[in-house]
């Protein structure tokens, strides 16, 4: 009997995938386990394998068109049997796909729009006051209705976890509380993709310390002749474009069984939310001057803290830069961002006692600077250590003497 | 407390404002000499006599005008009909006179008249005798309607339909009249537009009135031997509603089952639906369940007479429905096969 074969989730976060090459083509047969064809996703190149056997009667998406997870691929079956019936139905449901397309937008980092989920009106209510996301909670009502005995579980707050560096107010006379607390889909996103990420990139650290009066200075100097404030991550992001053209390597990603090398520089920047972080990214860097880039990052993080960013917004970075100096924290190390090979970890400014000055001209001494450690995460199987050492290296340079960046 | 029928509360109150008031009369069928068909004026005419206990001839449309005919000229008319089937014939001179003359005269013509008699399902009475008109009369602005559960509530409110200065339709139930309750001997009065929870409880609200309160009572004993607590929100008037109490309670519980004996096609129970789905829309975790007459005319084979009308079991089978427990389903199902 004819069997359509589906696209499927091959990566935790993959929407959809294109089909780089078809292994069997159609009249080959298969038998379960073999690689049907193979798959591009956000991620790696992925083999498809055959859950049953049969043979390919008609391959629906051709080489190098894309499909979303449930779009039918391809029709098996057995040899002459008649598919055109099935066929019919297939291309009318593509049709409709592809008007419906375009519209998916609005999501969060992984998560797919929020389909019409059925509930009742007291349940969305109370979804709505404790911060929980309907679709990860089980409703046990008459098709899959949440009602309210299903979010009696959940307790105010319950998803929402306490941004890094914030202090909940703890009521007097409060302790802990022992409870088990179910996850939204952001949450789950999250731990998959750093999980993913922690556990599948060789990571490596590099640590450096940065004399950051020149960069202090620079700011100062362009701040006084704006109303608005540029920030120091403006500058960083544009430092840190200008040094990865010169270390393509670091603007990199692994793909299984080739490396790519991004032919721009799309740097993102981790940003707190309430409830998980996003990483907005700042498209072509390297053309973008620090207060085009320093605007658009301001949209970035607002848009990004109301919910709003398309997924054009957050994904795909090819580098990211994650700085919790506002936070105090002076050195850290960071879990690269998918599909980037690097991470850079930002600490806090500090001013600090430092020899200053050059031994051979006899100017060495010891001052008070400004300085700031920069700890670089890269991904091993892309970026070697040397590699990743040239990139901090060369960054600090231009941190400390900005010019550098014109060489 | 004085135990008494229902019955015996209407005539408690009927006598009680006659004596007050010298305008206060009685005018029916076989009211006077016969002391009513369900003798519910017994004894009225040997204490007030044939100018205040009025017999009147078979004409509903008849009796029914000059009663309206007295209130304008004066009077307060309490007019009896044998059954709310036979006001069909008199309906006219209601929604047209008595409903229509104070607000066409721009309040100079007011009608303190009072419409009484038994209404909905009785027994073995077949589709034209057996019938609900809530819905006919409640439909009218500038009609008032009230439909007691307990010989407290009917005398209370017989008594304020009496001083009401607008026509009161009061309905009865001929299954009711030999129901016996607590009535105080002091004089005592329950307001028009005031609703009566009978039964507190947490779990689901039930709205109803008059005869099928006392099925609420039953199911919600069934019920809680299951270990669910009912709350049940006797109307006691259609018209006004005392809309606040059942919002409150629908507030408190989440969940709504209204309860009409009539059908349910633009009935007195779909109205009370859709205002507690507009106005409670936000605090329901189910859609509110209606438990009314099945859409027939009254059978008069015995088990499907029975089968047609609301009964306790629908009734807590409905509100098991708007707890979602299975039970509530399958007794649907049940029922439907019957």
């Amino acid at each position: 009997m004819a069997e359509k074969i589906e696209m499927i989730a091959l990566s935790p976060t993959m929407e959809s995938g294109t089909i780089i090459n078809w292994v069997k083509k159609e009249g080959d047969s298969f038998v379960s386990g073999d690689i049907i064809c193979e798959v591009e996703t956000d991620k790696a190149a992925m083999e498809y394998e055959a859950f049953n056997n049969g043979t390919i009667l008609k391959i629906v998406v051709p080489e190098g068109d894309e499909a979303s997870i449930g779009e039918v691929i391809a029709v098996s079956g057995e040899k002459n049997e008649d598919i055109s019936a099935m066929l019919a139905d297939i291309e009318a449901g593509r049709g409709k796909n592809k008007a419906v397309k375009g519209e998916d937008s609005n999501g969060i980092a992984g998560l797919k729009e929020e389909q019409r989920i059925k509930a009742s009106p007291l349940a969305r209510v109370i979804a709505k006051r404790k911060g929980i996301e309907l679709s990860s909670v089980k409703g046990t009502g008459p098709e899959g209705r949440v009602i309210k005995r299903d979010l009696e579980g959940f307790t105010a707050g319950a998803v929402r976890s306490v941004p890094a560096g914030r202090i909940k107010s703890v009521e007097p006379g409060s302790g802990l509380r022992g409870e088990t607390v179910r996850v939204g889909a952001i949450r789950k996103a999250i731990a998959k993709r750093m999980a993913e990420s922690k556990f599948s990139a060789p990571h490596y650290y590099l640590k450096v310390t940065v004399n950051a009066e020149r960069l202090l200075a620079a700011r100062e100097k362009l701040n006084k002749k704006l109303a608005e404030k540029v920030s120091l991550n403006a500058f960083l992001l544009k430092i840190t474009a200008g040094v990865l053209v010169k270390h393509p390597e670091v603007n990199s990603s692994w793909r299984g069984e080739s490396i790519e090398r991004f032919g721009s520089s799309d740097i993102g920047l981790a940003v707190a939310l309430d409830d998980g972080l996003i990483t907005p990214v700042i498209r072509e860097c390297g053309h973008k001057g620090i207060i085009a880039i320093d605007r658009e990052l301001k949209g970035l993080i607002l848009k990004a803290k109301e919910g709003k960013l398309a997924p054009s917004e957050y994904l795909n970075a090819t580098f990211t830069i994650s700085n919790l100096g506002s936070f105090g924290i002076e050195e850290f190390t960071a879990i690269i961002n998918p599909p980037g090979s690097a991470i850079l970890a930002v600490g806090e400014i500090m001013r600090q006692p430092a020899v200053t000055g050059r031994e051979s001209e006899g100017t060495e001494r010891i001052g008070i600077i400004p300085v700031v450690k920069l700890t670089l995460s890269c991904d091993h199987r892309v970026i070697d250590g040397a590699a990743g050492a040239a990139f901090l290296h060369e960054l600090k340079e231009c941190i400390e003497e900005p010019y550098n960046i014109l060489f | 407390m004085p135990v008494i029928t229902f019955r015996e509360a209407l005539r408690q109150a009927m006598d009680e404002e006659m004596e007050r008031d010298k305008d206060v009369i009685l005018m029916g069928e076989e009211v006077a000499r016969y002391n009513g068909a369900y003798k519910v004026s017994q004894g009225l005419l040997g204490k007030y006599g044939e100018e205040r206990i009025i017999d009147t001839p078979i004409s509903e449309e008849g009796f029914t005008g000059i009663g309206i005919g007295a209130a304008m000229a004066g009077l307060r008319p309490i007019v009896e009909w044998m059954t709310f089937n036979f006001s069909l014939m008199a309906i006219d001179q209601v929604i047209n006179n008595a409903a229509k003359t104070r607000y066409m005269s721009g309040g100079q013509v007011e009608i303190p008249v009072v419409f009484r008699g038994p209404n909905g399902p009785g027994e073995y009475l077949a589709a034209q005798h057996s019938q609900a008109f809530q819905s006919l009369y409640a439909h009218i602005p500038g009609l008032k309607v009230a439909a007691p559960s307990t010989p407290y509530d009917a005398k209370g409110l017989l008594k304020s339909a009496v001083r009401d200065n607008n026509p009161v339709i009061f309905l009865e139930s001929e299954l009711m009249y030999s129901l016996k309750g607590n009535v105080p001997d002091d004089e005592y009065l329950v307001p028009l537009g005031e609703a009566d929870i009978k039964r507190e409880g947490n779990d689901a609200t039930v709205v109803c009135f008059s005869r099928p309160v006392h099925m609420a009572l039953e199911a919600a004993e069934q019920l809680k031997e299951e270990g669910i607590n009912i709350e049940i929100v006797d109307i006691r008037s259609i018209r006004p509603l005392d809309s606040g109490v059942i919002f409150s309670s629908v507030k408190k519980t989440n969940r709504c089952v209204v309860v009409d004996e009539a059908w349910p096609f633009a009935g007195v129970g779909s109205y009370i639906g859709w205002l507690v789905s507009k106005n409670c829309f936000d605090d329901l975790d189910a859609p509110v369940e209606l438990v009314s007459l099945e859409d027939v005319p009254m059978p008069y084979n015995h088990k499907l007479e029975l089968a047609a009308q609301v009964s306790a079991e629908k009734i807590a089978a409905a509100v098991k429905r708007v707890l979602y427990t299975d039970q509530g389903n399958t007794e649907k199902k049940k029922w439907l096969k019957k």
